[in-house]
């Protein structure tokens, strides 16, 4: 009998940072952390960037960061809005703490098509 | 008024316990646990610790009247008992800001820890914790980078960061370690990390595996999009060798260095912090060796003391025990003690250890590592206790997995990135952790093959060193 191997072979994937293990999220749970950004006091801010770029520190800026927005809707419409301006774009969500000066989150909403 | 010289043996209490006394904002307090000889009075044993660890010797000497010795002497200024324990009590002891040489902790070591530790009069004697007056804190390097600019230099945000060490500890040679390296970072981690053994020894030099992480951390970087780094261990037997090994990771283009900072001294720890701030390195901190000091609950150094102390010297990133791994550490003083690496002030709270309000005015924060003995049914509970400025390093809980470290890191960042979303969306991660990482799984073959591995694994010992209460 051949002998068959139980180990099974891990492929390298290219991911995006935070999140980019988990499978892509439905609209509810990308509500969730619209949510969580709000309630935390961080300002949402939308990013987009061509996929030969996604290693760079600077992506560009959709309008500029949604100081204070405090409604889901908003930033819902926003990010769907540059996703359509920029469809070949990864286009990511980052929760902007002005305390730290840092990102609180950060996750890519939109992979290019 | 000019003193007259009495030859003799004054009672140390005549001149160093001083309960009128209200500390300055310059001054260093310190709080010991002191266990006296028995019959010795609590006054007498605290003003000795007080004279002993500042300006006192056992006699009256004429040099002293040189001087103006009211202005540099250290001050018992009180006593606590130590809750449910009768033998030990607390002592307070105010040192004036002249003591010290500005930004040397080496120097604030030396006088507050030096000879009084072997003092005939005490059984055992503990620092348990400093507060260090902002002048002083003013004159310290503090962290090379601090977490800012970790997170701005790595690209990694809203999340804790993921690590491993690279076992087996010894044997490897160069080509095979970094192996191993390139294995764990393209399944997914951030960093990699040297084995705090890992020197230069002759299976394996320090420029032969230097390079040969250089490439894993390269080829890793380009397969994956993410930003990867392993921590380069340049501990060595002299200072120059320690800086050598450093500027040639600087060279290979490398992020991160590491060093042990109680076994490698702390001036060597502050120089090489100096050294990693103006040549854009960041710096890991391994603290091997702490056990010896921090883990007896009536002698020695509390830890929380050697976190304060490493954040002035200079570090990103610090060990912290896990809580729930194979180390020692409870809940609520590691708690404690991570806030002193973190926080921009901290408040006196006797629940998690901290006897004094700690103000660290501008100082970066540094990282808190959880390593050891630590597997993805722990994830839910690291994420809850280290919150999103951490380091969380799997090195069994890596390599063992059955398919290999690429696929077990993988399932440490799939259980990592679960255990955040679902946080995030409001979950209690902690008593819904089954049923998150389940879920997770059903995505991931890897992580249900890691938690069937590891489904029995628990390290349920009390801890010896607990906090003082009744």
């Amino acid at each position: 009998m051949p002998f068959k191997s139980t180990v099974g072979d891990y492929q390298t994937v290219a991911t995006l940072e935070t999140f980019g293990f988990l499978p892509p999220m439905s609209q509810d749970e990308i509500y969730d952390q619209i949510a969580y950004i709000i309630a935390q006091g961080w300002s949402p801010l939308v990013e987009h960037v061509h996929p030969s770029r996604s290693m760079a520190t600077y992506w560009s800026y959709w309008k500029l960061p949604f100081f204070g927005e405090k409604d889901l809707g908003v930033i819902v419409s926003e990010l769907e809005a540059c996703h359509r301006a920029y469809p070949d774009h990864h286009v990511r969500l980052v929760g902007y703490d002005a305390y730290t000066q840092s990102q609180g989150s950060c996750f890519v909403v939109f992979e290019a098509r | 008024m000019s003193k007259k010289y009495d030859a003799g043996v004054k009672e140390y209490r005549d001149t160093y316990w001083t309960p009128d006394y209200v500390p300055l904002d310059t001054d260093l307090l310190a709080c010991f646990k002191v266990t006296g000889q028995e019959g010795v009075p609590k006054e007498e044993v605290a003003a000795a610790v007080a004279a002993e660890s500042s300006t006192g010797t056992w006699s009256t000497v004429w040099s002293e009247l040189l001087t103006d010795l009211d202005f540099y002497k250290g001050r018992c200024y009180r006593i606590e008992d130590v809750p449910g324990d009768k033998e030990s009590f607390y002592a307070f002891i105010a040192y004036p800001l002249d003591l010290f040489e500005e930004g040397s902790i080496t120097n604030v070591l030396t006088s507050l820890v030096g000879n009084v530790f072997g003092f005939k009069a005490l059984r055992h004697l503990r620092l348990e914790d400093i507060r260090f007056p902002m002048a002083f804190i003013k004159t310290c390097p503090g962290p090379p980078n601090g977490i800012c600019v970790e997170r701005d230099r790595m690209n990694k945000y809203g999340r804790p960061l993921l690590g491993c060490t690279i076992k087996p500890k010894l044997g490897l040679s160069g080509k095979n370690y970094g192996r191993v390296v390139y294995e764990c970072l393209r399944g997914g981690l951030d960093f990699t990390k040297d084995d705090e053994n890992i020197n230069s020894q002759p299976f394996q030099r320090w420029q032969n595996r230097f390079e040969f992480v250089a490439e894993a951390v390269q080829s890793a970087q380009e397969e994956t999009g993410e930003k990867k780094g392993h921590y380069l261990n340049c501990t060595a037997s002299t200072p120059e060798e320690m800086y050598e090994r450093a500027e040639f990771a600087k060279e290979l283009g490398q992020p991160i260095i590491m060093h042990d900072y109680i076994t490698g001294g702390f001036t060597a720890n502050t120089g090489l912090s100096k050294w990693c701030r103006k040549n854009g390195m960041l710096l890991h901190i391994h603290r091997a060796m702490h056990a010896v000091i921090d883990r007896h609950p009536k002698h020695g150094i509390h830890f929380r003391v050697l976190a304060k102390c490493l954040r002035l010297s200079g570090g990103d990133q610090l060990h912290t025990g896990t809580v729930v791994g194979k180390l020692e550490g409870d809940r609520q003083t590691t708690l404690g003690f991570i806030d002193q690496l973190r926080e921009s002030f901290v408040p006196e709270d006797r629940s998690r250890g901290n006897f004094f309000d700690q103000d660290w005015g501008s100082m970066p924060g540094v990282f808190a590592v959880a390593s050891g003995g630590i597997h993805v049914w722990h994830m839910p509970a690291l994420v809850a206790i280290f919150g999103d400025d951490s380091v969380l390093q799997f090195g069994g809980g890596t390599h063992g997995h059955p398919w290999g470290s690429a696929a077990g890191a993988a399932a440490n960042r799939v259980a990592l990135e679960a255990c955040v979303k679902a946080r995030n969306a409001g979950r209690e991660i902690e008593k819904e952790s089954r049923d998150i990482l389940l879920e997770a799984a059903k995505h991931s073959p890897e992580l249900a093959i890691a938690l069937e591995t590891w489904k029995e694994i628990k390290f349920e010992f009390d801890t010896v060193d607990k906090l003082d209460v009744n």
